[in-house]
């Protein structure tokens, strides 16, 4: 069901404002979204001023920054710092991008951080994923086939078969596309998002699986499939430039031409 | 015990560090996403479209059925036409009927299985909105000049 409000417990607050030191020149202000759940309270936006002469040049860089020098209480989720594991997926400055690949300097005021949007929250910027998994699970992505790969090497490709891999293979399971998905908001309890359903047209698309059909049968529902009513928040927010959109146009285009 | 409307009230709730429960809050969507670029914000508009057309359809039924009725009520439903409410309504149908005809072209494009890059998306999205403008303004004109 669609509630455009936040619920009660969630609306957020005011909280602190940590100044920078004195005598800082290029000082920047990070809005961050904090809630811990050992104190029960609403959430809060807590203000860190922090020196850029002073700090690497992306957003994780500034959140890693607060955490090591004003508030080691800030909690988020990171690892490679480098776009490749989709560890620090939140939301800056109104669209959902890995804090690892966003530059400070793209964001003209202060810079705004929540987890990502419409997601149960566990801490501060780190969200519940749980639900998103077991709809992963649910497209069973991985290669299914009945028969036996030559005894001698590998399932082959030509270069055709393995081209259309690309632009899907890529995907980091970040969650940035699904969280920035009105229907997914909507219908997330039944709907699969835009990183699921890329998922389930990777193995549609390779040449080497042999469930194609399943694979359609099980998406073929108004719900897990149907509700993508191509906004296309999911391409434009998407921080490895992939297009979970197209993908879902493709799946749909399958389902079409299958009926004969 | 109530049953769970939606599946994900499940993970709504979180423990503390002492092992007690807690509910979770939800992260702010609409409130911090910026839902007037491109993409989700003619998505919208196009909802609003259709819903406004629905309703204006009505205001097309109640003229059809006064020229049914007989000339008294026609001249009424005529009267509110044309005063500055009316124009304004018609106007408003008019921009609002052809941006949900146009988006409707770009869905059918997009079914097609054309137009979703997002140089095109953009494109398309911004032909949308000037074709409307233009079709709008020329269905006036149109219709001033026959009056």
């Amino acid at each position: 069901m669609a509630t455009f409000t936040l619920p009660k417990n969630s609306k957020i607050g005011t909280g602190k404002t940590y100044k920078a030191e004195p005598g800082a020149k290029n000082v920047k202000a990070f809005k961050i979204y904090r809630f811990d759940p050992d104190t029960g309270e609403n959430p809060r936006y807590d203000t860190y001023e922090v020196d850029l002469d002073k700090c690497g040049p992306m957003v994780l860089d500034a959140l890693i920054k607060i955490k090591n020098e004003t508030d080691t209480t800030l909690t988020f989720r990171r690892s490679c710092r480098e776009g490749i594991c989709g560890s620090c997926a939140m939301n800056i400055d109104g669209m959902n991008t890995l804090a690892c690949l966003k530059p400070i300097e793209e964001v003209k005021k202060d810079v705004r951080i929540t987890p990502l949007p419409h997601m149960p929250v566990v801490k501060d910027l780190v969200p519940d994923l749980s639900q998103i998994y077991a709809q992963l699970r649910s497209v069973e992505p991985w290669l299914k086939s009945d028969t036996a790969p030559p005894p001698d090497g590998e399932r082959l490709q030509s270069k055709e078969e393995r081209a259309k891999l690309d632009g899907l293979w890529e995907c980091i399971l970040c969650f940035c596309c699904s969280t920035s998905c009105p229907s997914y908001w909507w219908n997330g309890d039944r709907y699969l998002g835009p990183a699921v359903l890329l998922q389930a047209y990777r193995w549609i698309a390779d040449s080497r699986d042999e469930a194609t059909g399943e694979r359609l049968d099980n998406l073929e529902d108004p719900f897990r499939l149907y509700r993508c009513h191509t906004i296309m928040n999911c391409t434009a927010t998407c921080p490895k430039g992939l297009n979970p959109a197209k993908a879902i146009g493709s799946i749909k285009q399958m389902l079409v031409e299958r009926q004969g | 015990m109530s049953i769970m409307k939606d599946s994900r009230e499940a993970v709504m709730t979180g423990r503390r560090t002492d092992g007690t429960r807690v509910k979770r809050p939800l992260s702010p969507h609409l409130q911090v996403y910026d839902m007037l670029q491109m993409t989700s914000g003619l998505s919208i508009t196009n909802r609003a479209a259709g819903v406004a057309w629905t309703i204006g359809m009505v205001f097309l039924v109640w003229w059809l059925a006064a020229a049914a009725a007989g000339p008294d009520a026609f001249a009424n439903a005529q009267w509110f036409f044309s005063s500055f409410l009316g124009i304004l309504l018609l106007g408003g149908l008019t921009a609002v009927a052809w941006f949900h005809t146009f988006a409707g072209i770009r869905h059918l494009y997009w079914d097609a299985g054309y137009g979703f890059d997002l140089p095109a998306m953009q494109k398309t999205g911004r032909l949308t909105l000037i074709a409307t403008g233009v079709m709008t303004v020329l269905t006036w004109l149109i219709a001033i000049i026959s009056w």
